[in-house]
């Protein structure tokens, strides 16, 4: 048997953008011995591209603001699909997470008093969004970083998981994957791991994330036995760029439209005022007067429709391009520049400005921005206990992106930031109790281990076989066409065949060159996740025969009350990924009436 | 670093002559010349794409990659010029490959694409950062005060100006690989920060809320002392932070201060403790502290974790 490198920890923590980095100081903390294993560099998690702010109901700039008005703007956005319990833990301890950044060195903007500053956001009651400028993801990987580097938490970069083990009595025992730098294998046992992989964005065409979201951990899991639920909630986020084509996907900060940027057509129309759906009518401006008085008397004032939840104002872009109206290569038009004075548009979204004059050529405080709907979030993920971030698989735990309920059916802006915060805490605190609370040591499988890398080596062996790039175009393809934005149950059905046949392909490709970092190897890998999340995303899509929130179908364009009791669950039977309708945790009664009294 | 980037082999010199006017479709061509290899050496290679316009130098590597050369080793992330991944040297200039478009260069000739001559190479584009990574560690964290009876820590927007500037950096480390005292001066790296980490140092010490002093550590250990303010880093910096003229120039004026104060000095004499070890997350406590802050001499176990 060939010998591999091997390490054993109390705690392994699978990515190490804002969860896993949060899980991890919490684990060591607690005193377990805690690892962090990221595909990338540390630091250069998807957590950077993060810009607008995180939500907390701090009540710096709005004293009105509470836990239970974030808890139930929360609900609302998500389509009441949330886990409520989820969303309560997230809404009472967001503001706590971010003050403890500060100690750790973060650095927000400040209010005239010296606080920190929040700024609004679509769907948030109130200006709720710490901040630091339009890069706060970045302050706030760093300042995990930091910390993480200061407890002298070990962290193993550039290599991918490939495997969960698991011991005989079905709890996981560790994980098995190789180093990207040399393509050698490496074993880490441990009582506990934590998956906080992120997204999934990588299976769709136009998309705001970077490489790395090709669904790791949510595969993992599936493989590992794990429940998966609402995989076919999929944010797309309203504004990406859409030109030139090479920037096409890349997000544009809704603090462009906190700050006051509005949506026009192609004839210059504020469009938004022709799509305020009934449900949130009561809170929405109907006139541009009215509208934009609302950014200095919220008292007054109703929000103005560009700041309806991103599910909303996606559709909406999307009804105006296909009747028409869209700008020239394909979006609508997203203006600050006639709104705000130059000044204010550079210190309040420095990065936009930067991305646009670099990117684009555009000069953002004289032209308005050309922009449009890009895959940028998923709502639906691991099943999770709320309080725990225990998956169903014993000793697995999950937080962040990868884990689903606390969004619901649409995520809104800034909750992501502190989601990561909340329940990166979480993971890494029952982690690190399930594993200190568990007597000698862990066992790692060689047989499992080997099984594993022969089974990752194989596309070398395949000469003939087909360039894993191409199998990839034609996934993206595939679930942008037929599970986009808008899908139907023809398209749906489709797309299951389709990726069929993709499996099929994906299983016989073929790559050149040697183990060392080699990016076709490395994609050849990560198909194979991304596979896993579309057939989970599309299956769930067919079994959803409603439109709610991220998931959109033009055959029911309605809401079905029956469907938003429950949770699509997606899982593994032997080699085949089977999709169950099961109840939502029911909210107490003393919760429910925050919904009752027009709070 | 064992291979010297300006290594043409015999296959690139073959090739160099590669039409780079139009391929045969009538679409645009354009020649890009990577560096192919690893730590035992290697060549440049030409390769000839498409130039489709509206691009970045990293599209058209990928599209090298995806149609070419799949085993082509380049790292990247988030190909937006926010996560300091790509960096690469382009036409000899260090450079974020995502945020550097096809239409500032000059087309008609071929497009060298080299690692980062600062450290060794690993395999093709990718190098070896690990310096950057060990010397992060020996900067102790950030260690505030105590919060302001409320529970809230209050500085104002002026104050955490001056910090944000620094914690814009989103470490690329071109200013690492092209500052001169360790460019091709290995042998400095044990003694030696670099650019990314005096502003690390100036952010810190410029932190209103920070307690520790950190500036007989700049001087003794990370070696500030060693630039001469020449500004190569921050003439490639992506995010215009201006490290010489704000953190490095600063931070050198403030280690003098400390360091030639007499009562400062007789305080080190007195009072000298042994420097931090790598692990450690705090720093010694020179009796020189920073003027505008109240010095505890007990660093704080760090609170919430």
């Amino acid at each position: 048997m060939p010998e591999h490198e091997s390490h054993v920890f109390d705690v392994v923590v699978i990515g190490a953008g804002g969860a896993g980095l949060r899980a991890a100081i919490e684990a060591s903390a607690a005193g377990a011995r805690t690892a962090i294993v990221c595909k990338s560099l540390l630091g250069k998690a998807h957590t950077v591209m993060a810009e607008g702010g995180v939500a907390a109901a701090l009540g710096n700039v709005w004293p009105e603001d509470n836990w239970m008005v974030h808890f139930r703007d929360t609900m609302r956005g998500g389509k009441m699909l949330n886990n409520w319990r989820m969303a309560q833990l997230h809404a009472q301890e967001a503001p706590d997470r971010v003050l403890e950044l500060e100690e750790w060195g973060a650095v927000f903007d400040r209010t005239p008093d010296g606080r920190i500053l929040q700024r609004d956001f679509g769907g948030h009651r109130y200006a709720r969004l710490a901040h630091v400028g339009d890069r706060t993801g970045l302050e706030l990987l760093r300042t995990c970083q930091q910390r993480a580097v200061s407890l002298g938490i070990e962290v193993f970069m550039e290599c991918k998981i490939l495997h969960l083990l698991k011991d005989s009595s079905g709890a996981v025992s560790g994980a098995v994957g190789f180093w990207r730098e040399s393509g050698k294998p490496v074993v880490f046992g441990a009582k506990s791991v934590v998956l906080a992989s992120g997204g999934v964005g990588k299976t769709w065409k136009f998309t705001s994330n970077s490489w790395e979201g090709t669904g790791d951990g949510h595969a993992l899991a599936l493989w590992a036995g794990a429940d998966m639920i609402d995989m076919e909630c999929v944010q797309f986020h309203p504004t990406g760029m859409v030109w030139p084509p090479s920037a096409r996907g890349i997000l544009v900060t809704e603090g462009v439209r906190g700050d006051g940027g509005v949506l026009r057509n192609r004839d210059g129309e504020r469009f938004m005022f022709n799509y305020i759906p009934e449900f949130y009518a009561k809170e929405t401006a109907d006139s541009i007067e009215e509208a934009d008085q609302w950014y200095d008397n919220k008292k007054d004032f109703r929000r103005p429709p560009e700041l309806l939840p991103r599910d909303e104002v996606a559709r909406s872009i999307n009804s105006e391009v296909k009747g028409g109206r869209g700008s020239p290569h394909g979006g609508v038009f997203l203006d600050i520049a006639s709104r705000r004075t130059p000044e204010y548009i550079k210190r309040r979204l420095p990065s936009m400005y930067h991305q646009f004059k670099e990117l684009a050529d555009v000069d953002i405080t004289k032209e308005p921005m050309e922009i449009g709907p890009t895959c940028h979030y998923i709502m639906g993920g691991i099943r999770v206990d709320a309080d725990t971030a225990a998956t169903t698989v014993p000793g697995l735990y999950a937080a962040g992106e990868v884990a689903g309920g606390m969004h619901g059916a649409n995520r809104l802006g800034g909750n992501s930031l502190s989601d990561l915060l909340v329940f990166g805490r979480r993971a890494g605190q029952y982690a690190a109790e399930h594993a200190l609370g568990m007597p000698g040591d862990v066992l790692v499988d060689s047989g499992q281990v080997q099984e594993v890398m022969q089974e990752a080596l194989a596309p070398f062996g395949r000469e003939t076989g087909e360039n894993p790039y191409a199998v990839h175009h034609e996934l993206q393809e595939t679930m942008q066409s037929l599970v986009g934005i808008i899908r139907t149950e023809s398209e749906l059905l489709e797309a299951k065949d389709k990726l069929a046949d993709l499996d099929e392909r994906a299983a016989a490709v073929g790559v050149e060159g040697h183990r060392q970092f080699n990016p076709g190897w490395h994609l050849a890998l990560d198909l194979q996740s991304m596979l896993a999340v579309a057939h989970c995303t599309t299956l769930s899509a067919i079994e959803r025969k409603e439109s709610r929130g991220g998931h959109t179908r033009d055959d029911y364009p309605a809401s079905d009350p029956e469907l938003g009791k429950v949770n699509m669950v997606t899982r593994l039977a032997g080699t085949t990924v089977t999709v169950t309708p099961e109840p939502l945790p029911v909210m107490p009664d003393e919760l429910k009436t925050l919904f009752e009294e027009g709070h | 670093m064992a291979t010297s980037a300006d290594q043409t082999g015999p296959e690139a010199a073959s090739t160099a002559t590669a039409d780079v006017a139009s391929g045969a479709s009538g679409t645009p061509t354009v020649t890009l010349r990577l560096w192919r290899g690893d730590d035992t050496g290697g060549s440049f290679n030409d390769y000839t794409v498409d130039n489709l316009g509206g691009e970045v130098v990293l599209d058209v590597v990928h599209r090298v990659q995806a149609e070419q050369a799949p085993d082509l080793a380049v790292r990247w992330n988030c190909k937006a010029g926010k996560c300091g991944s790509c960096s690469a040297e382009v036409n000899g200039r260090p450079r974020l490959m995502c945020m550097t478009r096809m239409s500032t260069l000059d087309t008609t000739q071929p497009i060298t694409v080299s690692p980062l001559r600062a450290n060794p190479v690993i395999r093709d584009l990718v190098t070896d950062v690990s310096y950057n990574f060990a010397v992060a560690r020996r900067i102790p964290a950030f260690h505030p005060g105590p919060r302001d009876a409320d529970g809230t820590y209050r500085m104002a927007q002026v104050d955490a100006d001056r910090v944000q500037e620094f914690r814009k950096c989103i470490e690329c480390f071109l200013c690492q690989n092209v500052c001169h005292v360790v460019r091709d001066h290995e042998e400095n790296k044990p003694h030696f920060a670099g650019p990314r980490f005096f502003a690390r140092l100036a952010e810190l010490e410029m932190h209103p809320l920070d307690t520790l002093d950190r500036r007989d550590l700049a001087s003794r250990e990370l070696g500030i002392g060693y630039c001469n303010i020449t500004k190569c880093c921050t003439e490639v910096c992506p995010e215009g932070i201006h490290i010489t003229d704000n953190a490095i120039i600063p931070m050198k004026e403030r280690v003098v201060d400390a360091r030639y104060d007499p009562i400062a000095w007789l305080g080190r004499k007195i009072l000298r403790r042994p420097a931090p070890t790598p692990a450690s997350s705090t720093a010694s406590l020179s009796p020189a502290g920073k003027a505008h802050e109240t010095i505890s001499t007990q660093p704080r176990t760090p609170a919430g974790g």
